[in-house]
């Protein structure tokens, strides 16, 4: 099994996805893995459209799958993945993450605590939240 | 942190919290939280999202938040200062007047903090629009691999792949020298659970008229 690292998502695969740095997936597993729609006309998130670039026939496109790492990387994204290329990681780029910042939004999160529930940054709206970091190392 | 439990008692009924996130192992945190038992909510980021979300380097790094979930504030350090760098590393003795200076910059950080609890935007450290954005500090694209790598590491760990998962982790801190948070969370511990050995010192030397805790630039509310 293929497992996919995106944001906090973790989705495993079957083994065939990936080739050496090609990670083949349908729009299905793409969903699933990224929240990205696979369309006519790209890649889709919310109102976003990236349009799939001209590239030689197979490339980035074949038999109905996409070749997500090739892709990934040419949005100038970080695409990690281990010796066996069995765990792969689809990072955020710095472009995207800057851009995020640069809305003053606060990017939303969602966090377990000690008892495994889940808190959302975005659930505290209406109250000022002082967001504040440690750890014990 | 006793003082972010003040502040959460002293400012809950103002519509303010405290949201605190130990970049951490859940195993680690733990003993820290139930000796502490905060009443606000306290989070586990085992894989340091928020640092990639963020594009946070150390602890303990703070943003301000405004109740519409505008950044008032960007990342920044919340009132620590380089004070255990004066320490006699024998005697671990600090100085007086680095111990009251230390003493000023935190108190001045949390009477910031209350100030904008209790005025949100009037609070002249509440900044506006221009000035949060002239803060911001972004990631560059060494980061972002840095962050992936990192994270790819930690999975790694965890699924028992102990040397791969070293490998990523060192290859994220060779793209991210300025993380002390992905130096000190992959480095080993002593038996308090500290990454405060010779290597931690050599790092921080190294450092030489750089802050390891940046400081915050933090206007006095009862001068304005």
């Amino acid at each position: 099994m293929i497992t996919l690292l995106h944001e906090q998502r973790q989705t495993r695969w079957p083994e065939a996805a990936a080739r050496g740095d090609e990670l083949w997936l349908d729009g299905q597993a793409i969903e699933q893995a990224t929240g990205w729609t696979w369309k006519p006309e790209g890649l889709c998130r919310d109102d976003v459209c990236v349009p799939l670039p001209r590239a030689a026939e197979g490339e980035f496109e074949r038999d109905g799958l996409l070749n997500l790492a090739a892709l990934w990387r040419r949005s100038g994204q970080p695409v990690v993945h281990d010796a066996a290329s069995r765990t792969w990681v689809l990072g955020t780029g710095a472009a995207q993450r800057s851009a995020a910042l640069a809305t003053l939004q606060a990017p939303d999160f969602t966090l377990p605590d000690l008892d495994g529930h889940l808190h959302q940054l975005s659930s505290y709206r209406g109250r000022k939240v002082f967001l504040a970091t440690w750890a014990s190392w | 942190m006793p003082v972010w439990q003040s502040l959460f008692d002293e400012l809950k009924d103002h519509g303010f919290t405290v949201l605190a996130v130990a970049m951490d192992q859940p195993e680690s945190a733990r003993p820290w939280i139930e000796a502490a038992a905060p009443a606000y909510p306290c989070l586990i980021d085992r894989d340091h999202h928020l640092a990639d979300l963020y594009n946070l380097v150390n602890v303990p790094q703070a943003i301000w938040i405004d109740e519409q979930g505008r950044i008032v504030r960007p990342p920044e350090i919340a009132g620590s200062t380089d004070a255990f760098r004066a320490m006699d590393r024998k005697t671990f003795a600090i100085p007086d007047a680095v111990i009251a200076e230390h003493k000023r910059i935190k108190t001045l950080y949390f009477d910031a903090v209350r100030d904008w609890a209790r005025r949100g935007l009037a609070s002249v450290n509440a900044l506006d629009e221009g000035r949060a954005a002239a803060r911001l500090q972004l990631p560059q694209a060494t980061i972002a691999e840095a962050h992936a790598r990192f994270r790819l590491g930690r999975h790694l760990l965890r699924q028992g792949q102990a040397d791969e998962a070293q490998a990523q982790m060192a290859q994220a801190i060779r793209l991210h020298p300025d993380s002390w948070a992905m130096w000190r969370q992959a480095a080993a511990k002593n038996e308090r659970g500290l990454a405060a050995g010779p290597e931690f010192w050599a790092r921080v030397d190294a450092l030489g008229a750089r802050h390891y805790y940046e400081p915050a630039d933090i206007a006095d509310p009862q001068v304005q």
